[in-house]
């Protein structure tokens, strides 16, 4: 089996996501490229080799250093064909979900995203997604000959398999039309922690009473490596920028440890968090729906607890 | 300007899910059904172009005859005419090339959708419309304003935005803050209940994926309450005991 990678970076590096991406393909098993479009620094490139890339190949033009859609699925479409790839394999993200979609439909291939278990192919070729918002899984079975999967965060260990790979310049004609749309600007929250890629989130809700009191989650958050994350009405309300609000309508997140805090724990919120391996609520309200989905549960007061949990951290550290 | 919006019929947010017949149907037995949440605001920004600069809005939705209270949900929100096309959703590609045969025929200048359905939550079929049709797709639009032949976007990027600009027609799979959910008023729901609904059968489609069953994940264990002044019990326990720290 061929597998090719779509790996994506950002400021020169490879993705956290993407690295788990490739480390699924290799436990696949079969052959694996994995291809970087755009401005990638040549040490990351060649460490792909670590994690389990046979070959990587680099598409290095100038005008794929912006994450365009469509020239994105343009390039992956042609390297599966030249690769004779069978399988594609992406993180899903705000980038590789949108491109896989395009790919698929060029190749004609079977797609299926929020993959969240390596492929059974012991008959045809099936995998577990995860559907209804984190709320259930669907087995499914790819039928065509060739594959697009889109991979969940967490569905691979990142391990060290193999050693540094030689890098293949990757050159592919693109039209005009490849650059219909342009990227006039971008802003980043730069410094912090990314919440979809975090390990640790700490997230605030309505029960912080307002945006002057959000020192006290960022604190916190800067204790712990944390990302910090909110509930809808928080964003909603401007106490917080959108790109934090997590659940069914915002970021899905799947860290190690979510800490909610003062959020009441609606349905909606939980379908955001539902995949976290430990969840800690604190909540002044012993009645919160949240502690029925939660590993740990403190009842009291947030103001009071936030600044002794930050300390009891810190002292433990 | 012609605007197509395509919407899905889901379970409220609010659904427990259950299945049935051995795994392998969805349970719809006391589920209320829904536009989906971020069709809904592609919706809501469709009808935000329509005041603000004169636009007509078809509705699309590719489900049977179960979904036309959805479907004209939409349309006393501010949708015009509708279209469904008369077949079970079966994957995104089948979905994909049901609006995009649609969209084709009817010569639409901007197609909106949600940037995820919340059923399967794919993200897909706005990629896939705008590859059979030969557009760009543009996902997750955050903002999105016409001037001209021309659209101003912003796209959620992690941890940022990214803003682009586009010449008409595309496709964009939208989400918040790209304008409110709008709730219909009683003359919506009067006019809606008269506009005109056009059924329209499938062409076939030779679909790449084949539901096995369904699966609901292990229960969760039940909660570990910790004494509001025993911070120190907590960071014990998430430590040694989650291993999470
Ligand atoms: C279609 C749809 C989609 C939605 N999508 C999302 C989504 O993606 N994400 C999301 O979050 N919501 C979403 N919602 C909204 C959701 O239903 C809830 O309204 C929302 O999650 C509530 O936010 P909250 O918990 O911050 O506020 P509240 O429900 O008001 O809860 C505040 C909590 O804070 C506690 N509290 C108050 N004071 C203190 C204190 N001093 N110390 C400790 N605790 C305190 C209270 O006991 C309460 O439990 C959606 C709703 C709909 C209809
Ligand atoms: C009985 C049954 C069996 C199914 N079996 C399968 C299966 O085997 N495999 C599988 O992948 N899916 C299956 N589905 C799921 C279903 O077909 C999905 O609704 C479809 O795949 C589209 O969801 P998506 O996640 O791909 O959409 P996304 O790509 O996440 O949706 C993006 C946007 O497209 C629009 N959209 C989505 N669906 C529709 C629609 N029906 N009409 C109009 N616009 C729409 C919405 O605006 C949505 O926000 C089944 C559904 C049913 C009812």
């Amino acid at each position: 089996m061929n597998i090719l990678v779509f790996v994506e970076s950002a400021e020169g590096k490879i993705k956290k996501n993407s690295l788990e991406a490739v480390a699924f393909a290799h436990t696949m098993g079969g052959s694996v490229t994995a291809l970087a479009l755009g401005n990638v620094e040549s040490a990351e490139l060649e460490s792909l080799g670590k994690y389990g890339a046979k070959k990587v190949l680099h598409a290095a033009d100038a005008k794929l250093n912006q994450g365009l859609i469509q020239a994105y699925a343009t390039v992956i479409a042609k390297a599966f064909q030249d690769e004779n790839s069978d399988v594609l394999v992406l993180a899903d993200s705000s980038l590789g979900t949108p491109v896989g979609a395009r790919v698929a439909a060029k190749l004609g291939a079977s797609l299926a995203s929020n993959v969240v278990e390596l492929p059974d192919t012991a008959a045809g070729f099936k995998v577990k997604r995860s559907i209804y918002t984190g709320k259930a899984f669907a087995q499914v079975e790819l039928t065509k000959p060739k594959k697009v999967i889109g991979i969940k965060k967490n569905a691979a260990e990142v391990k060290e398999v193999g050693s540094n790979v030689s890098v293949t310049p990757y050159q592919v004609s693109l039209s005009d039309a490849d650059f219909s749309t342009k990227i006039t600007s971008s802003e980043k929250a730069t410094g912090d922690v990314l919440l979809p890629e975090a390990n640790i989130v700490v997230s605030g809700g309505r029960g912080m009473k307002g945006p002057e009191h959000w020192s006290g989650i960022e604190e916190l958050a800067k204790t712990l490596g944390a990302a910090t994350g909110c509930s809808k009405p928080v964003s909603d309300m401007g106490w917080r920028p959108h790109h934090e609000h997590v659940g069914q309508t915002g970021v899905k997140v799947a860290p190690q440890l979510y800490i909610a805090i003062g959020i009441s724990g609606a349905i909606q919120h939980l379908a955001g968090v539902n995949s976290s391996k430990c969840i800690v609520v604190i909540n002044k309200d012993a009645d919160a729906p949240f502690f029925k989905a939660a590993d740990y549960g403190i009842v009291g007061d947030a103001f009071d607890i936030l600044p002794k949990l930050n300390e009891a951290i810190k002292a433990a550290k | 300007m012609k605007i197509l919006v395509c919407i899905s019929h889901v379970p409220d947010t609010t659904s427990k899910i259950n299945f049935i017949d051995n795994n392998t149907k969805f349970d719809t037995n006391g589920v209320q059904f829904i536009i989906g949440p971020y069709d809904d605001y592609a919706l809501a920004r469709a009808v935000e172009l329509k005041e603000n600069s004169g636009a007509t809005i078809t509705v699309i939705n590719v489900g049977l005859v179960d979904t036309e209270p959805t479907i004209r949900k939409a349309l006393a929100i501010g949708a015009d005419d509708a279209i469904r096309v008369n077949a079970e959703p079966t994957d995104s590609f089948f979905v994909a090339t049901q609006i995009a045969e649609q969209a084709k025929a009817g010569g639409y200048d901007l197609i909106l959708m949600g940037r995820e359905s919340i059923d399967y939550n794919s993200g897909a079929v706005h990629g896939i419309v705008g590859e059979l049709l030969g557009i760009p797709s543009i996902s997750p639009v955050m903002k999105l304003d016409i001037e001209g032949s021309t659209a101003k976007l912003a796209r959620e990027i992690e941890g940022g935005k990214e803003y682009l600009e586009v010449n008409l027609p595309f496709v964009a799979g939208c989400q918040e803050p790209i304008a409110e959910w709008k709730i219909p008023n009683m003359r919506g729901i009067m006019s809606a209940r008269t506009k005109p609904l056009k059924v329209v059968e499938p062409s076939t489609v030779d679909s790449g994926v084949k539901l096995q069953k369904f699966e609901l994940p292990p229960a969760k264990g039940s909660v570990k309450m910790i004494a509001a002044d025993n911070v120190q019990e907590l960071v014990n326990l998430l430590k040694n005991e989650a291993k999470v720290l």
